[in-house]
């Protein structure tokens, strides 16, 4: 080949055309190879930076990270640990997917299949715009508004399904887990019925109307037809819409009342979370302190990349799915 | 089980446009019934109007009347669904549930009309893959994925699972044009063997194999793009296709068409 091409009588023009292609793509690779380069760097000194801060704060911890349950690294004799913060974060941003996602997948198929073509644009649009509206926003509207507005129901959830040790305690306020959890349900609401409506969009039209031929309903072919197939792509939504819970600071520092317990009590004033914590704790901080609350920050790195990977190895299986399909 | 189709002045509009105009014929029960055509004429919009699939797209609606033996498929309490249900259909790519095993797919419409028994399931799958001369094939990979099948395997598997549900009408739009010729002649096969219990409509592009399946013929044109399609002849197939009494029959059928 590289002989053929070096034949003379294709010497002018296909110098040419060599030359050409040199001049445009050098100057590309370059630039493109340096951005990918400086980024990586930019990540690894971010992290060399973070851990560096981190590691002194956790050399100086008096307590076990891992099982201690208060955080007073600002303290003569610093003593923090993670525990709560993890249980708070992962169990908040549980409780807002378990509610999040059936109202999500809801919302998404009235608007793929049920509302009229009018209506569904004018749908999806208020809810694309939902899912750009700023977090703060949120935080504050639950804190204003939801808060007060949840005492009544979670004093009737604890009167009367008290004996379900979720809704039991002895003390019930508006601040709570619950609120919280709602609150960040509510926030990424929108994200997974934005997704889920993509994905419901996309499902073969000749899939649905083999179910349709066959004398389904409509809500039988969707059960036939529309959910197997989105069902990958709604699990990556909700994951999306964890990584995002978890992640979220300002809505549950309003919020959560900031204790130093575990309980699944969520209508009692219990409940912290690693973002809420360092949101709360980073002005008053000292050296340790904030060490210790970047190391904090580590850790909802580590979770929020095992979810993203977890939805990543789902999309993946998806892709193959929609290989043996087609 | 098989029952005759009378259709008279039917119009099929998708939105404003008109695709089909004033289309009236009998479709006699136990016999195959062909549609033919250039590209265009409305032959699938047709077949669609004779099991209410056609409204199913947005917008798309149906004037005039369908008669299937004393019931108005159109009247106003109606249930597309059981009209569907009663109306079997087969597609011109094969469309099997991806996500459900071999028995599942032929199963899903079972499953839609209540509860069966396992057994009775069972007996029923085996019947009509048997029907679609697909059992053989199959009958040690039941629970793999459809997918997983042919083309020619899966189109059969989507008339097993049509089948399945003892429709009294199959409608069937290009079956075989994605199919290679051996399974092409797997399908008519089925076909010829399948019209002893059912009412067959089948749109096909493919003259001989309308010529080779079907006992009456219907040639729909259009007289101009844009124009509704309608309905220019029908009659036994083999008058069609010997000595047809319109002169764009026999352009059609000569391929001297346009
Ligand atoms: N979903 C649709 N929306 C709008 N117009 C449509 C739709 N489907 C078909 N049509 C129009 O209706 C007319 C008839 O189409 P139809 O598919 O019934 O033709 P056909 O005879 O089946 O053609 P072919 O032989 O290519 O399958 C065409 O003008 C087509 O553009
Ligand atoms: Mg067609």
């Amino acid at each position: 080949m590289a002989q053929d091409l070096k034949k003379p009588e294709g010497g002018p023009a296909m110098r040419r055309s060599a030359f050409r292609r040199s001049r445009g793509d050098t100057p590309f690779r370059f630039v493109s190879t340096g951005a990918g380069i400086v980024l990586l760097a930019i990540m690894a000194a971010i992290a060399v930076f973070l851990i560096a801060k981190a590691v002194p704060a956790l050399q100086a911890n008096k307590a076990n990270f891992l099982t201690y349950f208060d955080w007073t690294p600002n303290a003569t004799v610093p003593m923090f640990g993670i525990a709560v913060l993890a249980f708070g974060t992962v169990v908040s941003s549980f409780i807002a997917l378990v509610i999040a996602t059936p109202i999500a997948i809801g919302v998404a198929l009235f608007i793929s299949h049920y509302a009229p073509r009018r209506l569904a644009s004018t749908l999806g649009y208020v809810v694309d715009l939902l899912a750009a509206v700023p977090s703060v926003v949120y935080g504050l509207w639950g804190f204003t508004f939801l808060v007060p507005l949840m005492v009544p129901p979670s004093k009737f959830l604890n009167t009367y399904f008290g004996w379900i040790p979720l809704f039991g305690g002895d003390s019930v306020v508006g601040r709570s887990m619950l609120t919280a959890s709602l609150v960040l349900a509510i926030m990424i609401l929108p994200i997974i019925a934005a997704i889920s409506r993509e994905v419901f969009l996309q499902a073969p039209k000749t899939l649905e109307e083999a179910a349709y031929a066959l004398g389904a309903t409509r809500w039988e072919m969707i059960r036939m037809a529309v959910l197997p197939f989105g069902r990958p792509g709604v699990i990556s939504a909700a994951m999306l819409g964890l990584g995002r819970a978890m992640g979220e600071t300002i809505a549950v520092a309003l919020i959560f009342p900031i204790t130093f317990n575990i309980s699944f009590q969520i209508l009692s004033p219990n409940g912290n979370s690693i973002a809420a914590n360092i949101a709360n704790g980073f002005g008053e901080a000292n050296a340790i302190g904030r060490g210790a609350l970047i190391a904090s920050g580590l850790v909802l790195f580590l979770i929020t990349l095992l979810v993203n990977s977890m939805a990543r190895l789902i999309i993946a299986r998806r892709k193959e799915y929609a290989r043996a399909a087609a | 089980m098989a029952k005759q189709i009378e259709v008279a002045e039917l119009d099929a509009y998708y939105g404003s446009h008109k695709a089909i105009e004033g289309i009236t014929m009998t479709v006699e029960p136990r016999s195959v019934t062909a549609f033919i055509g250039p590209s265009g004429c409305g032959k699938s919009t047709f077949l669609r109007t004779l099991n209410r699939m056609h409204e199913v797209i947005p917008g798309a609606t149906v004037q005039g009347k369908v008669r299937l033996e004393d019931q108005d498929l159109y009247g106003p309490d109606v249930d597309p669904v059981s009209v569907r249900r009663t109306i079997g259909m087969v597609f011109q790519r094969p469309n099997p549930f991806p996500t459900m095993s071999i028995f599942d797919n032929v199963a899903a419409g079972l499953r839609l009309n209540g509860r069966f028994s396992k057994s009775e399931l069972n007996g029923v799958v085996e019947e009509s893959l048997k029907g679609a001369n697909l059992w053989n094939e199959v009958k040690d990979r039941l629970h793999k994925p459809g997918s997983g099948l042919s083309g020619g395997q899966q189109q059969r598997l989507c008339i097993a699972r049509a089948i399945a549900v003892r429709p009294q009408v199959l409608l069937m739009d290009e079956p075989c044009s994605a199919l290679d010729p051996i399974s092409t002649l797997a399908i008519e096969d089925l076909i010829s063997k399948l019209k002893t219990e059912y009412t067959i409509v089948i749109v096909t592009h493919n003259m001989q194999q309308a010529a080779r399946v079907s006992d009456r013929t219907a040639f729909f044109n259009l007289a101009a793009q844009g124009q509704p399609g309608k309905l220019i002849e029908m009659a036994e197939t083999s008058k069609i296709f010997t000595n047809p009494t319109e002169k764009a029959t026999e352009d059609y059928i000569t391929g001297r068409f346009g």
